[in-house]
């Protein structure tokens, strides 16, 4: 608490991204862990809060008439604009949150404060849910070929990893080359093992004048060596901040935003994941070789790389437990760095890059190409992704194992894991079907997929700028259907054993009671109601001659709001924060059997909303 | 004419067929009048039944004494045949190049097609003008039918009956159809019930340099106004377009001569620019490089998504003036046979559940399209393949269809179609057995006597086994006004539609992405 200069300041104004001349004029909060905006409006009191581990950056604008902007764009890519009329007020505000932003140590995270209200024996449940001996177990692991390494079930084939061999121009290390072996013979199917260096072949050969590199094809009986040029780090980072530029962009031409988007290269380095995941895995099930995956370090490139592959290979994967399992398994036991990458803690800017964002993305990308084959949807990864940077549960705390056991991470704080499953409702894809011939075996794509396979995810990227997305959601709408049918079901049910009893009664009784039973009340299922009453956007564009007497925008209140509810159900989506303003409500929040409310376009709101957008001569 | 002159020879053996993601086959290849077929000979089925007209370009090429003829179809697919003996290959070259190109319009397929199914409703009656008037003469009566076009005398490109203000007379239309481009003066395209505003759409007025008016014409839309109201005109070109027209005799309202109306440019290109954009982007598509820079940059270059942007941007103002502001409209370009038509039924996509139902956006197609005189046969001649380029060849009617497309992703429950119907109309605009989209307006039509001579699509397409695969299982009858968003990130490629030609995709995604889905949700929704 004593890095808050202020807090609390009042009249402060929140600006709508969208049409920047409606802003809610309201009071801001600074807390330990949140920064939190309270609209005046006595009708909506709505809230904004901000985890202070989300804030990527700070940015005090030039002070104007209206006071003084402070703008702070976050790691799940929402983006916030203030205006606060105190310069005084706004550097306290700024001082507090770049000190609030940064904490030094693990200690000051949100999860070693958060507390979900479950008792010891259930945080202790949360953190056995996702075991990896039970997964190796799972993967027919240790057998007589293997002991506990990295492997997939079906095939002796396997995908190993490691980081770089330090060989530099000629250095050998016989341990090693006897190792590849052992891991070719581990696998009776084939006489070769792949090597697959993810790096790009002149960031390798560079790595040879510091004694590192790669193996030599003449030093190791019986390897395929192959690289695969993904970038490092520092491009990705780079990349990712173009792309996001390009998506802050107010009312871009659509040559601005392809343009953008291309100049980022973000898809190209998709692609080029993806291109090694695919390759790994026609490795091992079509030519049944095993391969030994490195980077640099083995905890990046190497990670990526590794876990698309299982996702291809092995359908588990693609459940929504065996996604936990694969994150768990690929990435936070086998050290990958999530503290330095996702800069939980005040660190060296360079070390920061989106590693697992890109993962994720990759998997977003299947999905859309697969979409009965993952259990899961693309809440369920928006949702992962919100929690690597939130620092609310322990499970992406520290740099390693070693650094978790040391800090007690499973005795202080819960499990995301937990957390997810407990909601599982939610994350559930209504079209995946376990039985289903695509959700079976290795997913094939094409060997060199075409470039258009690969979109761009707004989903994610814009994922606050609800106006952009889809207005009906076909997962939700399918969900809704089938909780309906189960409800139905289960009705129907209890009615044929009452039917049942009656029966008897009346076989018993020769005085016969029509017991009438009470007509359904389910009025029918629809979502006609306000599921989509969405309002126009600024499709005047610049035109002189159109009358707008404002250049605003659609009125959609982008949901920047988290209520405090959902805050404390840590739910970091917002789709349960439904934006009552703009009429755009989110299905998921609807119940079932919606059909209760008569369809009404012109709430009272919408007609306020009009007004912004046309404005009489 | 016969056909056998141009057939020199009718059938040759040991011909493989390659496709993308089928394995090659190996058959007879027949040539009739209308038709490419190849034939594996077992079980009688046949491997590909082309019709000629679906021909854009052929290429032809020789190793030895094999040729191979590379098909490239007007809905983008690639085809190619290895045909056995040279001359063989060049006979049967030169016979699909002419009889993919034939100039007579009486000897397209539809005037020798003879439908396998009983024909239940015909099509041809299915949307008549007086019942489309009827559906919304109960809640105005200030419309009128008009029959003053009986004679295709007034206007050429109208049909014989169009909806006009009550107040004015047909002697007025004569004048005012004087005053307007291709005698396109002023009629009703839409009636918002919900505030009884209206779209109206007309060509340009002749102005020219010297500010030429017409009392009538202004009499015209202005009795489309309530007391006290303003109307907006959208033009769709930009000012300076609409200003340069005046030379050629065109132009816009003048403020002073319309004062109650407010003019709004919206500029969407036309003819060979979007000709050039699709030849672009199919092009694009087909790359082969597998580099995702070089992708980005083609499909920015070919400007499609852009044109999809401005059209869709257009047609959600339009709705915007007529739902949210209360005001009438006017929209026209230079002809008013093209972009206007994309931005009126855009429009009426957006403001009217109707024309989200299968039959409503049949009728939505007859009304704004077909009977709206859209010059089908000029404008789909050609597609993205052809070497020969017309000016008026465009893919207006393929713009449309990407944009409903836009709207339907956004709002996946809203439309009782899917994706496939949408596609089945863009591979009929081009390539047909039925007359709907033959000839380029009903003056036309009338000539070539297409309602005897030819079957209607729409009596193929509204049978209950035909209709099931183009139903959209999600669909909910959704009576709101539908706010589709038209920024970049909201409007992506329509891979399917636009992308049918890629060999190593589309395919496989078809069958991957609709038809799994589509099973899938059929299984949830009816279990």
């Amino acid at each position: 608490m004593e890095h808050i200069r202020t807090p609390k300041v009042e009249n402060v104004r929140l600006v709508d991204r969208v049409s920047p001349k409606k802003a809610a004029l309201g009071t801001l909060y600074l807390t330990a862990t949140h920064v939190i905006f309270v609209e005046n409006s006595p009708d909506t009191r709505k809230e904004t809060w901000i985890l202070h581990s989300q804030i990527s950056t700070i940015e005090k604008q030039a002070t104007t008439a209206t006071g003084c902007p402070l703008l702070i764009r976050c790691k799940n890519f929402q983006i916030i604009q203030l205006i606060i009329p105190q310069e005084r007020d706004c550097h306290d505000v700024y001082i507090s949150l770049i000190r609030l932003a940064r904490p030094v140590k693990y200690e000051e995270l949100y999860c070693f404060s958060f507390n979900p209200m479950l008792d010891k024996e259930e945080r202790e449940q949360g953190w056995v849910l996702i075991d990896l001996s039970e997964e190796y177990k799972r993967m027919g692991l240790p057998n007589h070929h293997w002991q506990l390494s990295d492997v997939n079930r079906d095939y002796r084939a396997s995908i190993c990893r490691s980081s770089q061999p330090l060989s530099g121009f000629s250095a050998r290390c016989l341990e090693d080359e006897q190792m590849l072996q052992a891991i070719r013979k581990a696998n009776p199917g084939s006489d070769f093992v792949y090597v697959v260096d993810t790096r790009p072949k002149l960031n390798a050969m560079a790595n040879r004048a510091a004694g590192k590199g790669y193996e030599n094809e003449d030093n190791y009986s019986n390897i395929k060596f192959q690289f695969i040029g993904i970038e490092n780090i520092h491009v990705m980072r780079n990349s990712l901040q173009k792309m996001l530029e390009v998506c802050e962009l107010k009312s871009p031409s659509m040559s601005d935003f392809l343009w953008g988007l291309e100049n980022s290269g973000w898809l190209r380095h998709i692609k080029a994941i993806m291109d090694a995941g695919i390759f790994i895995a026609k490795a091992v099930s079509e030519e049944g070789a095993s391969v030994l995956v490195h980077c640099s370090d083995g905890w990046d490139r190497t990670a990526q790389v590794c876990s698309v592959a299982s996702l291809l290979l092995d359908p588990h994967y693609r459940t929504l437990k065996g996604f936990m399992v694969l994150i768990e398994k690929d990435w936070i036991s086998f050290g990958h760095k999530f503290n330095h990458r996702y800069g939980n803690l005040d660190g060296d800017p360079k070390e920061i890059s989106p590693v697992i964002d890109q993962f994720i993305e990759c998997v977003w990308q299947l999905m859309e190409q697969f979409p009965c084959a993952f259990e899961f949807n693309e809440r369920f990864l928006i949702h992962i992704q919100h929690h690597i940077y939130s620092c609310q549960f322990g499970n992406f705390l520290c740099n390693s194992q070693k650094e978790r056991r040391e800090l007690k991470i499973q005795e202080r704080t819960y499990s995301l894991w937990a957390h997810l499953w407990k909601n599982r409702a939610d994350y559930l894809n209504p079209l995946f079907r376990a039985d289903h011939s695509q959700t079976q075996g290795t997913l094939h794509l094409p060997t060199a997929p075409c470039n258009f396979m690969y979109k761009f995810w707004s989903g994610m990227y814009n994922r606050f700028e609800k106006g952009m997305q889809p207005r009906q959601s076909v997962t939700d709408y399918l969900m809704a259907v089938k909780e309906e049918t189960q409800q139905l079901e289960e009705e129907l049910e209890a009615l044929e054993e009452r039917l049942e009893k009656i029966q008897k009664v009346q076989l018993n009784c020769t005085k016969v009671k029509s017991k009438q039973s009470e007509p359904s009340k389910h009025s029918g299922f629809s979502t006609s109601d306000n599921s989509i009453a969405n309002t126009p956007q600024d499709y005047s564009g610049n035109t002189k001659s159109f009358p707008s007497r404002s250049p605003s925008q659609g009125d959609e209140d982008s949901a920047l709001i988290l209520t405090q509810d959902n805050l404390k159900s840590s739910d970091p989506d917002l789709s349960a924060n439904s934006d009552q303003e703009s009429g755009v409500e989110d299905l998921s929040c609807r119940s079932p059997s919606g059909g209760e409310h008569a369809p009404s376009e012109d709430s009272g709101k919408d007609r306020d909303s009009d007004e912004a957008v046309f404005l009489t001569a | 004419m016969e056909f056998a002159e141009l057939i020199k020879t009718p059938r040759v053996d040991n011909v493989v067929l390659h496709r993308p993601f089928y394995p090659a086959v190996e058959g007879t290849l027949c040539l009739t009048g209308h038709h490419l077929i190849l034939s594996s000979r077992q079980d009688n089925t046949e491997e590909l039944w082309l019709l000629h007209s679906n021909i854009d370009a052929i290429d032809k090429r020789f190793v030895g004494s094999l040729g191979t003829i590379i098909i490239k179809c007007k809905d983008f697919r690639i085809i190619q045949l290895d045909i056995p003996g040279m001359e063989e290959c060049l006979n049967i070259a030169s016979s699909i190049e002419a009889l993919s190109t034939l100039d007579s319009i009486t000897l397209m397929y539809p005037f020798f097609y003879r439908p396998m199914f009983e024909v239940i409703e015909d099509g041809w009656h299915s949307f008549l003008p007086e019942q489309e008037f009827e559906l919304y003469s109960s809640a105005t009566s200030e419309w009128r039918l008009s029959y003053v076009n009986k004679e295709f005398a007034v206007c050429p490109s109208y049909p014989p009956i169009v909806t006009v203000p009550k107040s004015i007379d047909d002697e007025a239309l004569r004048k005012v159809a004087t005053f307007r481009h291709g005698g396109r003066f002023p009629v009703l395209s839409y009636y918002h019930k919900k505030n009884g505003m209206v779209i109206m759409r007309s060509g340009q007025p002749l102005t020219g340099t010297n500010g030429r008016r017409c009392k009538e014409d202004e009499k015209l839309i202005n009795a489309t106004l309530r007391a006290g109201k303003r109307g907006y005109i959208i033009d769709t070109r930009s000012l300076n377009v609409a200003q340069q027209a005046r030379a050629k005799g065109g132009g816009f309202e003048q403020e002073a001569h319309y004062p109650q109306w407010r003019r709004i440019h919206k500029s969407i290109e036309r003819y060979h620019i979007l000709q050039e954009s699709l030849i672009k982007l199919v092009e694009a598509c087909n790359d082969q490089t597998h580099n995702m820079d070089r992708w980005l940059s083609k499909l920015e270059a070919s400007n499609w998504l852009t044109h999809i942007k401005e059209i869709l941007t257009a047609a959600c103002l339009a709705a915007q003036c007529i739902d949210r502001e209360g005001a009438s409209i006017l929209i026209h370009g230079t002809e008013g046979t093209d972009s206007t038509l994309q931005v009126t039924s855009l429009a009426q996509i957006i403001l009217e559940p109707r024309s989200r139902t299968i039959r409503g956006f049949e009728a939505l197609i007859e009304r704004e399209w077909l009977q709206a005189g859209h010059p089908f046969q000029q404008r789909c001649a050609q597609s993205a393949y052809c070497n020969t380029k017309q000016k008026w060849e465009a893919p207006v009617f393929l713009l449309f269809l990407d944009c409903v497309w836009q709207i339907l992703r956004q709002f996946p429950c809203s439309f009782e179609f899917n994706e496939n119907f949408l596609i089945m109309l863009f591979e009929h605009a081009y390539a047909s057995q039925f007359g709907t989209f033959l000839g380029n307006n009903e003056s036309e039509r009338c000539k070539l006597k297409l309602q005897q001579k030819t079957m209607s699509l729409w009596s193929w397409v509204n049978q209950p086994g035909e209709l099931s695969k183009f139903t959209n299982p999600l669909f909910e009858a959704n009576n709101l006004v539908i706010w589709p968003s038209v920024a970049p990130q909201s409007l992506p490629l329509w891979e399917d539609g636009v992308s049918l030609c890629h060999p190593d995709w589309s395919a496989v995604a078809r069958s991957r992405l609709t038809a799994t889905s589509v099973s899938q949700v059929q299984a949830i929704l009816l279990p």
